[in-house]
């Protein structure tokens, strides 16, 4: 791993939690209540108060120790498409296709993987279309081949992490 | 698959809404609601129905896998025989540590993978070892197998629907 190839990881270190956090994160990565005080009925279940939780919540947010509270939208089923494509990029024009990939609103999240197709990313649209569109114009920007692997079979999706 | 339809005009307001977040108050939903400028039930009927017909797979936490010490990522990936990936996707699907699994196409003859399976760890010899239970379950099934570890996170926004331009 050349650090000098590297752009910046944004990779926070592991956060300090105590073992409230920590129910609170692994209660809230099921399902939250639909009700008039879902906070207040959590809480309850945790044996904490309302406001206790709402802070807990901010500070994880904060702190990046959670991305995101809220809804998880299906975007398949509301009409949008997720493609994963990778490129093989080489290694002294690594920055310079990073920069370009992530330039795309359409790319919603990449990542450096060790092997020769070494970026690999996420298309997201909120189209089935705009995923050819977005392919070709990486493939402009960048002079290199798009690999697309659009999911045939999804058997399970489930990013529950233990915390 | 699953049938597929664009988000209505009030979806796509929930929709746009809520992908920051969920407000953090006593009241969410009335909090919404009052943001759009309906009733609160409205707001609650139709997220409920969002989360029923599948529109929402749920509302929760979003951990970042980093900061709760799940350091490792990596992304197994495998030659199935393609008469038996239904029934091997399901099962490799239902191991606890992978948390994404997927039938994808070949790129031959760069590529001759059709089986995805994300799995994370707190240390590489940790997802090493799950990836072995991975292959020992997919036996002679499988013919070519590789495993691609995450070194950097170059972008992570997730989808925005109507985008900022």
């Amino acid at each position: 791993m050349s650090a000098l190839s590297s752009p910046p990881s944004r990779r926070p270190p592991p956060a300090v939690l105590d073992e409230l956090d920590r129910r609170i994160i692994n209660a809230l990565q099921g399902g939250f209540p639909i009700s008039d005080e879902p906070y207040r009925e959590v809480a309850g279940q945790l044996g904490t108060t309302e406001a206790d939780l709402l802070a807990r919540l901010q500070r994880l947010l904060d702190a990046r120790v959670l991305t995101r509270f809220g809804p998880m939208f299906q975007i398949e089923r509301l009409g949008g498409r997720f493609v994963l494509a990778a490129l093989a990029v080489p290694e002294e024009r690594f920055d310079e296709v990073a920069a370009a990939v992530n330039a795309l609103p359409e790319v919603a999240h990449n990542y450096r993987r060790e092997h020769r197709l070494n970026m690999w990313f996420v298309l997201a649209t909120e189209t089935p279309d705009g995923i050819a569109a977005a392919t070709a114009r990486i493939e402009a920007a960048t002079g290199l081949p798009v690999f697309a692997f659009p999911k045939l079979q999804e058997f399970f999706v489930d990013m529950r992490l233990k915390a | 698959m699953s049938t597929a339809l664009p988000p209505d005009d009030f979806e796509r307001r929930l929709i746009i809404a809520t992908q920051a977040g969920l407000p953090l108050v006593p009241r969410p939903y009335d909090a919404l609601a009052e943001q759009l400028g309906v009733d609160a039930a409205l707001v609650r009927t139709r997220l409920a129905a969002m989360l029923q017909g599948g529109r929402i797979r749920r509302i929760g936490a979003v951990p970042n896998h980093y900061a709760l010490g799940y350091t490792a990522n990596g992304m197994s990936v495998w030659d199935v025989d393609d008469a038996r990936i239904g029934e091997l996707g399901e099962a490799v699907g239902r191991l606890d540590f992978v948390t994404h699994c997927y039938e994808r196409p070949r790129a031959l003859p760069d590529w001759p993978y059709n089986l995805f399976a994300m799995v994370h760890g707190r240390d590489r010899d940790t997802v090493l070892a799950h990836v072995e239970e991975i292959a020992a379950l997919l036996g002679v099934a499988c013919s070519a197998r590789d495993v691609l570890f995450s070194s950097a996170i170059l972008k992570k926004t997730g989808l925005r629907i109507g985008g900022d331009g």
